[in-house]
């Protein structure tokens, strides 16, 4: 791959991305928009976080990537695979062995740690988009902080079902300052986003916008003081490891509907299995 | 019981294998080469330029190559080359009316400087599958005649003397370029018809052929279509002038619309403009019913709320490889989020009352 560049993007384009990835540190929850480049996946496949990815790596970074909280997945193996390509550098599928981890829709179990980074992938970057489709008018609302109309959609929620109707990509609120929508992550995760070590950086490459939380950002899940925010998974312990506290996939195991849950984490999970831990379900 | 779900990799590359013998197919039949493609099947090869934004008919040949035939994927192909290439700098604004035109007509003048010239298109054929071509490909010369020398003046020209059709005001300002800057609305014409170029033509087909059924309404002559080769020149600093550099083949259509005048414009006849790389007509035409569509506010006219009206809706939503990215990538795993959605209907549905027979029988 000596046609490329070290992971793949040119200079001026890395100096670009990190010049947007700066800004949104800076102001943490700010969508920054950037040029995004095409790249050779398609959009909506973590071309945003593939962006951000080769603009922080480094070549002494140790590289993880994971989908929904495993390394095995499909697209998470064609992402690790092209950085391996293009940027040669070691990959890892231990969570405290990487210094940069590229995630779609989970956030790793396993607490992160000061020199850490972890990328998002972003499909759709604006919390408030599903209330307003036009971008000229939720710019609009973020700059005038203008955020009622979220609040109108939660309370109705709670009013029609009880409950908030929200269980992913749940909107948070940074530095009581920006909403922010934290990617599809469940959430579960939302209480991790909150003073965590690592830097998180999020990228949307179709909608062409980064932003980022620096380490240890007040990160608070939008609620009503009577409806407190409820971090939610399966109520039921992991079957392969016996984990009371991670997020599971639920898994149909044969024609009648029986059903197992199993960590969606992979690392944790055979990390645990390793340390002898033994749920129902293991051989 | 549940083994781990491993071998992703492994999977990859036997899927990455079939398809290469897929794409080859039966190995009795003679390969496709890339002169055959880029000399036979000539109006992919220009979409593919055109909504890859990048000329280069051996390129864009390839690609079709690669992607057995799938035009977006062709495309998309390209602009993943595209995005890697160094930038040199900007040519001087191409001169269509200098353009060695191929075909050139005009809907709104019978005759006039330049002649009508059909060249080689599909207009006044009688679709009827030609059987003999299944056969036997090989034709005849067609009959030829030197070509017309001198220039051919624009058609929008003619009804300029007149004021009778907006002045298309002259503006040196250097457009944004939507290949290196985020799209940022409001965007201005020039942005608009770079997106619009680039744009999907079946979008863009679409959207236009909505204006002519009501949806924004504007009556639209196609004062002149003309398709050719037009020579790219460079200003080259070392050298102090500008250099010819090559040539590209465009089709250019420049709309005469109704106008019965405004709140801020006298009664005139409007533009609406289209540039393609390539043989491209349909899109051309296509392109400039949505120019002037997109135009309403710059000429005082009513939004009445049409699609191809609203800038974001059109702009957000032409370009075909982000189109199709995000729609396909609902393929890809959304085991954590479904799994959170369950959650939720479960609790929903348990507190509602619905679900207490079935849970019982568990």
């Amino acid at each position: 791959m000596n046609a490329y560049n070290f992971a793949y993007l040119d200079e001026q384009t890395k100096r670009m991305i990190r010049r947007a990835i700066l800004k949104g540190l800076a102001i943490p929850g700010y969508q920054v928009p950037f040029a995004s480049r095409e790249m050779p996946m398609p959009y909506g496949w973590g071309t945003g976080g593939v962006q951000v990815s080769a603009a922080v790596l480094t070549p002494e970074d140790t590289f993880k990537v994971i989908d929904q909280g495993a390394d095995d997945t499909t697209n998470a193996v064609s992402i690790r695979s092209f950085f391996q390509r293009t940027a040669g550098v070691a990959t890892t599928t231990a969570t405290r062995d990487a210094t940069v981890i590229q995630t779609r829709h989970r956030i790793p179990e396993e607490a992160l740690g000061e020199g850490q980074i972890l990328v998002y992938q972003v499909p759709i970057p604006e919390p408030l988009r599903f209330l307003e489709p036009r971008e000229s008018e939720t710019r609009k609302m973020h700059s005038l902080e203008e955020y009622g109309l979220m609040h109108v959609k939660l309370y109705e929620d709670i009013s029609r079902h009880g409950h908030i109707a929200t269980s992913y990509a749940y909107p948070v609120k940074v530095e009581g300052r920006y909403v922010m929508d934290p990617s599809p992550i469940p959430k579960f995760d939302n209480p991790k986003l909150g003073d965590m070590a690592a830097i998180q950086l999020f990228g949307a490459g179709r909608e062409q916008r980064i932003y980022a939380l620096p380490p240890y950002t007040q990160v608070v899940s939008l609620d009503f003081e009577d409806h407190p925010f409820e971090a939610t998974k399966a109520d039921h312990p992991c079957g392969m490891c016996g984990a009371q506290d991670s997020y599971l996939d639920e898994l149909i195991i044969d024609d009648a509907g029986g059903r197992m849950f199993v960590c969606s984490d992979t690392d944790y999970c055979e990390a645990r299995q390793a340390a002898g831990h033994k749920g129902k379900d293991a051989a | 019981m549940y083994v781990a779900v491993k071998g992703g990799e492994r999977a990859i590359e036997n899927a990455h294998a079939w398809l290469a013998e897929e794409r080859r197919g039966n190995k009795d039949i003679a390969e496709l080469g890339i002169a055959q493609i880029r000399e036979q099947l000539s109006l992919a090869v220009n979409r593919v330029m055109a909504e890859g934004s990048l000329y280069d008919p051996d390129l864009a040949a390839l690609a079709i190559k690669q992607a057995r035939g799938d035009l977006i994927e062709a495309i998309f192909l390209i602009r993943a080359y595209r995005t890697t290439l160094p930038r040199f700098g900007a040519s001087e604004p191409v001169d269509t009316g200098a353009m060695a035109c191929d075909r050139r007509i005009s809907a709104t003048f019978k005759d006039l400087p330049g002649g009508q010239v059909l060249g080689p298109t599909f207009d006044y054929t009688h679709r009827l599958l030609d059987f003999k071509l299944a056969a036997d490909g090989e034709v005849p010369d067609a009959p030829a005649r030197a070509a017309e020398t001198g220039d051919v003046p624009h058609v929008t020209g003619f009804l300029n003397r007149e004021g009778l059709i907006e002045e298309a005001r002259h503006d040196d300002t250097p457009p944004r370029d939507l290949t290196r800057e985020p799209l940022e609305m409001p965007a201005d014409r020039p942005l608009r018809l770079q997106a619009l170029t680039r744009a999907d033509e079946g979008f863009t087909l679409g959207l236009a052929y909505s204006t002519q059924r009501g949806y924004g309404r504007n009556h639209a002559f196609v004062g002149e279509l003309r398709i050719g080769a037009v020579p790219v020149e460079m200003d080259i600093p070392e050298l102090g002038f500008a250099i010819e550099i090559g040539e590209v083949t465009l089709t250019e259509c420049e709309t005469v619309n109704q106008f019965t005048g405004s709140k801020t414009e006298p009664p005139q006849f409007t533009r609406g403009y289209g540039l393609v790389f390539g043989q491209t007509e349909r899109k051309a035409i296509s392109m400039a019913l949505v120019d002037r569509a997109l135009r309403w506010e710059e000429l005082g006219e009513d939004n009445v709320g049409a699609p191809a009206q609203d800038a974001e809706f059109v702009l957000y939503h032409a370009d075909n490889i982000q189109a199709t990215g995000f729609l396909e990538h609902i393929k890809l795993p959304h085991y954590v989020d479904f799994q959170s959605e369950l959650e939720l209907v479960r609790k929903l549905r348990r507190e509602a009352g619905v679900d207490q027979v079935q849970e019982a029988a568990e």
